[in-house]
């Protein structure tokens, strides 16, 4: 999708919380990315290499979390796991879900010097 | 001076140039460090000692940002009773016929105006205005969609007043702007029936975050094999509360029932700012 655009809202957040946290330097990155949040961690790795070039994470390490896809199932009355928007429920095939988790995009925490 | 977010840009009046800005907005909420514990898996925890790395918690929306701006926004529309729209679609669909059409249609009953997303020129704008409204133009340049700051910016140029229906027409693109809330009311996905009966669930993330679609130019289907209704059933599978509407915007077949939804609409909002 804008994997570019999302590495450069990530690095703006890691310069904020430099200056708030103190820190000269990032070693790490983790970030969770959801099964439903259409980010893709390949394009989400290359774009963050080269984002992150001559900044304070230059040579960063990138950990993506890869959160499954949860769906609550209205006629079934429970939660299922999704891969994609369009899956069905495996127990009665329906349609009708209503995504609870795995749409996210997060920065979850920084190793920093 | 920007009255949104203090930036220190002016209201935009322009198109020409793409500005890639920086400003730090630390609003001081939407993050918390140090507070509370979460447990580290073993491969990310550091050996103690032997260097000065530590670990910050950051659990922060990487869109945190721009959902700010959206929030903003959506209070600047709900405070002046306005109804604001974000019009997505592939690049051809007809988003800016329909548009004109629609104008075409409401102005002498309803204020309107338009917020047009391209990469590059002022065409759209232009059209929009020879309909006799007033219509502002922001080219995102390099950028894939519109961004809530820019159309909060936007929203400073216009000064609209109360009551105003705006529509939002978003960068040609069924990826990118799914994911940037506008501060909108609803998106509307737009697809003609010339595009595959596919689409929705080639693209599903548009699909799943439309609370309306439109099928548009319906005139053609005569010539064509598209399949309406496995289209409206795959967009009903990947979104099961998205409402359909069929319309041709050329020749004003359906029209009538995207102007009543427009109305119906305008009226809640109405009654929400009362």
């Amino acid at each position: 999708m804008h994997e570019m655009s999302l590495c450069e809202s990530v690095l703006q957040i890691i310069e904020q919380q430099a200056k708030a946290q103190q820190f000269a330097k990032v070693k790490t990155v983790w970030l969770e990315i959801g099964a439903l949040s259409g980010v893709e961690p390949e394009a989400m790795h290359f774009s963050f290499e080269v984002v992150m070039q001559g900044s304070l994470a230059d040579q960063a390490r990138l950990e993506i979390i890869e959160m499954p896809g949860v769906a609550w199932c209205m006629p079934c009355g429970c939660e299922v796991l999704v891969q994609q928007l369009y899956d069905e429920c495996p127990h009665c095939g329906s349609h009708q879900l209503q995504i609870v988790d795995g749409d996210q995009m997060r920065i979850k925490e920084l190793e920093v010097e | 001076m920007c009255g949104v977010c203090g930036c220190g840009e002016g209201p935009i009046h322009s198109h020409d140039e793409p500005h890639d800005h920086e400003h730090d907005h630390h609003h001081g909420h939407g993050h918390e460090h140090g507070h509370h514990h979460h447990e580290h898996s073993a491969e990310h925890s550091h050996a103690p000692g032997l260097t000065q790395a530590r670990m910050v918690q950051i659990e922060q929306d990487i869109l945190a940002k721009n959902n700010r701006y959206a929030d903003e926004n959506r209070r600047y529309f709900s405070e002046r009773g306005m109804l604001a729209l974000n019009l997505v679609s592939s690049p051809g669909s007809g988003k800016t016929t329909l548009l004109t059409e629609t104008i075409l249609c409401l102005k002498d009953e309803l204020s309107i105006a338009v917020i047009e997303g391209d990469q590059q020129t002022a065409r759209d704008a232009d059209r929009i205005r020879a309909t006799g409204v007033p219509a502002l133009q922001i080219n995102t340049g390099k950028g894939c969609h519109l961004d809530a700051h820019r159309v909060g910016h936007g929203l400073e140029s216009l000064n609209l007043p109360e009551h105003s229906l705006l529509f939002i027409e978003n960068v040609g693109n069924l990826v990118c702007p799914s994911a940037f809330d506008l501060g909108e009311a609803h998106k509307v996905v737009i697809l003609s029936v010339t595009e595959g009966e596919d689409k929705p669930i080639k693209y599903p993330d548009m699909f799943h975050a439309a609370d309306l679609m439109i099928l548009n130019k319906t005139d053609l289907l005569p010539y064509l094999d598209f399949d309406s209704a496995q289209c409206i059933q795959y967009a009903k599978q990947v979104n099961p509360r998205i409402k359909v509407l069929s319309l041709s915007a050329k020749t004003g077949e359906g029209m009538e029932n995207w102007l009543t939804w427009l109305r119906a609409e305008m009226a809640l909002q109405r009654i929400a700012y009362a």
